[in-house]
């Protein structure tokens, strides 16, 4: 009989006063009581509307049939068979707008909890499992992956458990691109980005960090000099936008790329850390999106008071509705219909403040959301020290510029057929944020997934 | 870990190393830069490619002591590993078709000088070179500049090497003396660079400057190493680390350098034993 609550098992979480003070993780996991007792407001629809919003194609009732049944292990290795990465996507997806938008349950009461069961499962999988997975019998193709991110693993993770010899190459020193330089440990725990790619070392993929492609190794060379027969492209999104404002090289004014890295990657908010990271005391983070939400969140647990300035109403926010929650309850401060029109300096070159504008919702735009117009004569100034500019990026000009022959958009992302991931070079695919531009862990993991089945088709019939 | 293949003190607050590095050996050009981390927990500096070996697979770096990062990196010995080193980075120097050009090192900057008067030198380019420190016993690197310039003008501030004087004092004299550069390249502390260009554009001479900004990543993705040439922002990392010397806001980028020198003078102290024991 399946259980017919209206609402999702609610998910454990630290208290907003507590854990605005540490960078522990914010929700805490459900029980295997939990798990079971929301795993049975599945249906088990025929027509398995869910799994067609998942990018990845996971066999979603297939693995919450097997949680109802308290066979954990069994779920985890449904899950496994569609994603490379489900401790990161349990938690990170954004689940409302793919699988659960389209549960049944949805349509009277909340859709059944499938991000947390998911996320569920992998931990419980990661808590249990002994032993690593073998590595595959190799086919003697060797595939190079650049960048260890989310796209890149999950290609990686499926050409090497087809028993490809797969070379990841990551620029900085650690693997796990955006999951550990980016997204927050009290969002996503490092350990558990780490646990993923050991999996996948276990399956024979090969992580070279400190290697830059472009730079200490082009892609020409990887396929002449070196042998790989065929080169995926997961280098992600790339260099911070800005306003181009007066004020915003002052000191105090951080992208939230930098300002994220500092803290997650090079971890300066740990006492025995020689990474430097301004303290503000009044930070202000220019944006609407995850990664605003994310900025916001670290300079509160680094004991700021926090504003998020955005441009548009709290109904426009790009970001997922439960990190806007999270930052509301620890204490963040919205300004909607806000844009900032200078940045103000002291003396010594410190940020002093914003100067900024009201503004009202206009006609929709290109984007079809309302464009914001500026409101004459509501110019006003906060007091700040700080200032993170969220705004998204535009792609890094290294690889396109080393790579004769790779065609790029306008703007910077590389040209791919959809279908199937590939450049216009012969055996170089690419997906995620390089192609796309910034967007979500999911996605780029979707596009992994689909480069790796082109390219293995590729090579098979090479 | 990149095993670190020879150690030589310059003078006691710059070193010399030697660090065994192929791959970026490979690569390197003069005008390029590498990151490191010397430990675990350690920071990501960026310091400029001094010279490099193909043959030998090895990377130069020479550095001065100023925070915790370089005192650490101070204390490692040959024989000893970096903990992270990657690269080359950044674009080269463009020294192609150039056929006479003055080098202006100051300081440790005249490290990564040098490789650009070398290269230039060894492409049948004639090359002035003016180098400045502060006094005799911080001089790096003579013999070296000596061999790669026809024309070699040593300055020291206090008079107790080569001339008396600022590296502008001998530029400009140069420049009036009636030599005609094709280009001046300038590579030192960032109050002398903002002279030397202030100078070179009162006469109308190209002027390239080398900027070593704040960096992390140093692969285009943080931005922290942003500067504003001609009035745009520029990511020294990805579109440097030089510039047009003309164009750049240095009164901006001496400010932004200094936004943790309270951070590292304290950094520095807490390493340092020297201070430990007076604290």
């Amino acid at each position: 009989m399946p259980n017919m609550s209206l609402t999702k098992n609610p998910m454990p979480s630290q208290a907003p006063e507590i854990r605005n003070q540490n960078f522990l993780e914010v929700a805490l996991g459900y029980t295997p009581e939990q798990a079971m007792d929301e795993a049975k407001r599945c249906l088990q629809c025929k027509h398995r509307p869910c799994v067609s919003g998942c990018p990845v194609r996971i066999d979603i009732p297939g693995f919450i049939k097997e949680v109802a049944e308290g066979n954990f292990e069994a779920a985890y290795q449904v899950i496994a068979k569609s994603s490379a990465l489900p401790a990161v996507c349990g938690r990170v997806c954004p689940q409302e707008s793919q699988c659960e938008c389209k549960c049944v349950r949805g349509i009277k009461g909340e859709p059944v909890a499938i991000g947390r069961l998911e996320r569920f499962v992998a931990d419980y999988h990661n808590e249990h499992a002994t032993q690593l997975p073998e590595k595959p019998v190799s086919n003697g193709h060797k595939v190079a992956v650049i960048g260890s991110g989310p796209s890149g693993l999950t290609c990686a993770g499926d050409l090497a458990k087809k028993g490809y010899e797969v070379t990841v190459f990551e620029a900085l020193h650690l693997a796990g691109g955006v999951l550990v330089y980016g997204i927050p440990e009290f969002r996503l725990p490092k350990s558990i980005v780490q646990k993923e790619i050991d999996t996948l070392i276990a399956l024979g993929v090969k992580v070279e960090t400190n290697v830059v492609i472009g730079r200490t190794i082009t892609i020409d060379e990887l396929m002449q000099e070196y042998g790989f027969e065929a080169v995926f492209i997961g280098s992600g999104a790339g260099l911070p936008k800005f306003m181009n404002i007066p004020g915003e090289n002052l000191k105090g004014v951080y992208s939230a790329n930098e300002f994220l890295t500092r803290i997650n990657l090079m971890k300066a908010y740990l006492p025995d850390c020689d990474t430097p990271i301004q303290h503000g005391k009044k930070v202000a983070v220019v944006g609407g999106g995850n990664v605003a939400m994310d900025a916001a969140r670290c300079a509160k647990r680094l004991g700021a008071d926090v504003t998020i300035i955005y441009r548009r109403t709290e109904a426009e926010l790009p970001a997922r509705r439960e990190e806007v929650e999270h930052a509301m309850e620890e204490g963040i401060i919205f300004k909607f219909l806000t844009n900032p029109l200078e940045i103000l300096g002291n003396d010594q070159g410190w940020v002093a403040g914003a100067r900024c504008q009201e503004m009202a919702l206009g006609e929709p735009d290109s984007s079809g959301r309302r464009r914001p117009v500026a409101v004459e004569g509501s110019e006003f100034d906060i007091e700040l020290d700080c200032v993170i500019m969220a705004l998204g990026t535009s792609p890094n000009p290294l690889i396109k510029s080393t790579t004769e022959g790779l065609e790029t958009e306008r703007w910077g992302g590389i040209i791919v057929n959809e279908e199937t991931g590939l450049t216009s070079r012969q055996g170089v695919y690419a997906g995620g944020d390089a192609v796309t531009g910034a967007a979500t862990v999911i996605l780029a993991m979707g596009a992994g997934k689909t480069a790796a089945a082109a390219m293995d088709e590729y090579l098979q019939k090479k | 870990m990149n095993k670190i293949l020879q150690k030589k003190i310059l003078n006691p607050t710059v070193t010399l190393m030697k660090v065994d590095a192929p791959l970026v050996a490979k690569k390197a050009e003069p005008g390029q830069f590498i990151i490191l981390r010397v430990d675990e927990n350690g920071e990501r500096i960026p310091l400029t490619v001094a010279d490099y070996d193909r043959n030998e697979g090895s990377i130069t770096i020479i550095f001065q002591v100023v925070g915790a990062t370089t005192e650490k990196l101070n204390h490692l010995n040959e024989g000893d590993y970096i903990h992270d080193f990657v690269g080359p980075l950044g674009r080269a120097t463009h020294t192609e078709g150039l056929k006479k050009v003055a080098v202006v090192g100051g300081g440790v900057g005249c490290a990564i000088a040098y490789p650009v008067a070398k290269k230039l030198h060894e492409q049948g380019c004639e090359v002035h070179a003016v180098i400045g420190f502060r006094n005799q016993d911080l001089v790096i690197l003579e013999d070296e500049f000596a061999a790669a310039s026809s024309r070699l003008v040593r300055m020291s501030d206090d008079g107790s090497w080569g001339e008396k004087g600022l590296v502008t004092d001998a530029l400009k004299k140069l420049i009036e003396s009636g030599e005609q550069y094709d280009e001046v390249i300038t590579i030192g502390p960032l109050v002398m660079m903002k002279f030397v260009c202030k100078l070179t554009k009162e006469y109308g001479v190209k002027t390239v400057a080398s900027m070593n900004p704040i960096m992390i990543d140093g692969t285009g993705m943080c931005g922290g190493c942003r500067l504003t040439v001609g009035g745009k922002t520029k990511f020294a990392c990805v579109d440097g680390p030089e510039f047009d010397g003309h164009e750049i806001d240095f009164d901006e980028a001496i400010a932004r350098s200094a936004t943790y020198r309270d951070f590292e003078r304290h950094a520095h102290e807490n390493t340092c034993n020297l201070f430990k024991g007076v604290k």
